[in-house]
């Protein structure tokens, strides 16, 4: 609670923000600070990953419909927000998982701060992209389909960069981490299936033992 | 206790009988593609069955043709061939009832007739299957020539000829749909020569077929469809001469339409493109997507496909949008067992059903009329009287979503662009609704231009103002 009367730590928290600009056009030498520097701090990644939720669903509600097909009957904010904060999760907890035993030398919330300062032109790009799409045409659409690309491409190449920077990697032994990383997701969430249907089982399995046992000794 | 409930029991009845009554029997699809109900476009209006002929039942009946008020019948289990006019009351007098031709003074009896065609001249055309020819007939039924197994490289020796479908195109030649033929349509010309063929479907397959084939076993293998081109079901000429073509796969293009060098020249500007039912379940051991049995094409380019499946007719506008879809299987009227051929006659729809041994004729309802009408209107240019008519028709159908892009279309030309986005973005029309919007845009920044010069002008002197009287200001109380 200290914090939100300190005049300093609300300062770091704008410095720490604004930091992530320079992330965005400095990659290899912003995510080195960023961890090494300790330039970037674990309030203003939550922020970005809230306003890239934010972003996610207003991008969702308010394009114009020339550019998104989405049913408003079926619309989940829930799902939105669970479609950006699990994967980020999963990266962070596979990825630290995979590079403890690849000699990474990031922990777990470097790995979360680079993941979430990488959103950053995602972010950036996809509100412009909001207002822009509200004012050109179908026949224009392709500038909205190059943008669209170039958030996607420039967050994956920072990911990239970050992971890289962090760890102190080598280009292809990042590469080869991040692919496994995505395996290691899919393991994860497999096993979580796994378990929670085995869990379910369980507890059906009790509940109709405690039901048949009402029904006998009683 | 057990008065009140048997009391409850049949006061609930009747109602459950009158929410048991099928209601979805006509229906459309919209953007998300998902069925909405919709008032009835065709009614059933004659059920025509041998007996009421006077002829005896049919037997497995597999070709129909009309032709101005003149229905054929091909009742090729009965190796026959039935001819009906209608007459201006609508009722079905039968004509005349064929089973041979006589050829060189021999009489020779059909043998599984399969389809028949009336050309322009009035000659007749027949697919005599079983008997491995295709007969031309004069309009009196003489005998003009035959056309059997063609003496051709590209016909396999110990394969039979075995014409199943046929269209004769405003030049007189011949296009012959034959069984286990999978290089298109056979073409003759008009002497009755073999040309070539034309048209063939295009191979088509998946790339997670092709491995599941080549790691199955050879008693797989044979289960599996095989990789070649897929035989066409049913041929149809419409009014420009143009051959509609339709397949039964459940693979490929379900319709086509060919031009005369056989390339498909079908417009596909709808929703999705023309293959029949979107969503659909596994209910009652029905399962899998439409397959088109026949096609026929209207006077406006509509045309309608017949649907092998779920005994259902599809009806499609010249741009491919489906305008209403109706029928099912059962044994009702209306419904069908097994659909076989489909014809038109004006606007009116024939549609054969080879198990239930019955001919449907379905006339348009008035609602039907109306689409057809503002349809018309559309493509002959006058979309105020079409809007117009959509009006009328959203009156009876909210959602009709054709109705509302053609309002929207009007509206574009009459110059009330924000009326058109308006309808256009209600049914997700985006190439109208992105010219509505250049247009709209256009207009609205010719209108306010000069307020944006103003705020503009404003934010730029205003500052400059401040700062030269603060400036002169200055430089007076230093003076």
């Amino acid at each position: 609670m200290i914090y939100f009367t300190d005049k300093a730590w609300w300062q770091h928290l704008r410095d720490t923000l604004k930091y992530s600009l320079y992330v965005c056009t400095h990659p290899l030498d912003g995510f080195w600070d960023l961890v090494h520097e300790k330039r970037g701090s674990i309030a203003a990644a939550n922020i970005i990953v809230f306003v890239a939720v934010v972003v996610e669903i207003l991008r969702l509600t308010l394009t114009n419909f020339l550019f998104i097909s989405i049913n408003m009957e079926f619309f989940n904010a829930i799902i939105v927000v669970m479609r950006i904060i699990l994967p980020i999760f999963l990266w962070t907890v596979a990825n630290w998982g995979l590079t403890t035993l690849m000699d990474g030398k990031g922990k777990m919330v470097d790995i979360y701060m680079a993941i979430a300062y990488a959103l950053t032109p995602y972010v950036i790009i996809n509100a412009v992209m909001i207002v822009l799409s509200r004012v050109i045409t179908f026949e224009e659409g392709a500038i909205y389909w190059v943008l669209a690309g170039f958030a996607v491409l420039w967050t994956g190449m920072l990911i990239l960069a970050g992971m890289m920077m962090i760890h102190d990697y080598s280009l292809t032994k990042t590469i080869l981490s991040s692919l496994l990383t995505i395996v290691g997701m899919g393991v994860i969430v497999f096993v979580f299936v796994v378990f929670f249907s085995l869990v379910s089982d369980a507890v059906a399995y009790f509940i109709s033992l405690y039901k048949e046992i009402l029904f006998r000794v009683i | 206790m057990k008065k009140i409930s048997l009391l409850l029991l049949v006061c609930i009845l009747p109602l459950l009988h009158v929410f048991s009554e099928p209601t979805k029997y006509t229906y459309n699809y919209d953007f998300w593609s998902e069925q909405v109900v919709s008032p009835d476009a065709y009614r059933p209006s004659a059920y025509i069955l041998g007996t009421s002929l006077g002829v005896g039942n049919f037997r497995e009946p597999q070709g129909l043709f009309v032709r101005g008020n003149r229905v054929y019948i091909c009742d090729s289990g009965n190796n026959r061939i039935l001819k009906l006019e209608v007459n201006e009351e609508g009722e079905h007098n039968l004509v005349s009832v064929v089973s041979s031709v006589i050829i060189d003074g021999d009489e020779s009896p059909f043998n599984y007739p399969m389809d028949i065609f009336e050309n322009r001249d009035g000659c007749l055309y027949i697919t005599d299957t079983n008997n491995h020819r295709v007969l031309k007939l004069d309009e009196d039924w003489n005998f003009v020539y035959s056309i059997t197994k063609p003496d051709d490289e590209s016909f396999e020796e110990n394969m039979e000829f075995l014409p199943v479908k046929l269209v004769v195109d405003f030049a007189g030649r011949i296009f012959v749909q034959a069984r286990n033929v999978n290089k298109g349509l056979m073409e003759f010309d008009n002497r009755g020569e073999f040309v070539g063929y034309m048209g063939a479907n295009k191979v088509k397959f998946n790339f997670i077929d092709y491995i599941w084939k080549s790691i199955s076993t050879q008693a797989q293998r044979e289960r599996m469809d095989l990789f070649i081109p897929i035989e066409y079901s049913n041929v149809a000429l419409d009014n420009d001469g143009f051959v509609y073509v339709s397949n039964s796969s459940g693979q490929a293009d379900p319709v086509r339409r060919l031009n005369a060098m056989g390339q498909d020249i079908l417009i596909r500007n709808g929703y999705e493109k023309p293959i029949g039912d979107l969503a659909y379940g596994n209910a009652g051991g029905i399962l899998g997507r439409s397959r088109f049995i026949d096609v026929t094409a209207f006077e406006n380019d509509s045309y309608a496909c017949f649907d092998r499946t779920r005994g259902r007719i599809f009806m499609y506008d010249f741009q491919g949008n489906l305008l209403y879809a109706f029928g099912s299987v059962g044994n009702k009227e209306g419904y069908f067992l097994q659909p076989v051929a489909l014809e038109k006659m004006g606007y009116a729809l024939y549609a054969l059903d080879s198990r239930a041994s019955a001919l449907t004729r379905f006339d348009l309802t008035g609602y039907g009329q109306m689409i057809n009408t503002a349809l018309n209107e559309y493509k002959a240019g006058r979309y105020e009287s079409s809007a117009e008519i959509w009006e009328q028709v959203l009156k009876m159908n909210g959602n009709y979503d054709l109705a509302y892009i053609g309002i929207g279309r009007a509206a574009l030309r009459q110059g009330d662009y924000q009326k058109a986005m308006k309808y256009y973005k209600l049914k997700h029309f985006r190439v109208g609704y992105g010219k509505a919007f250049q247009l709209y845009r256009k207009q609205w920044m010719e209108e306010n231009l000069w307020k944006i010069l103003l705020i503009l002008g404003i934010l730029i002197i205003v500052p400059a103002l401040i700062k030269y009287s603060i400036k002169i200001g200055k430089e007076i109380r230093e003076a």
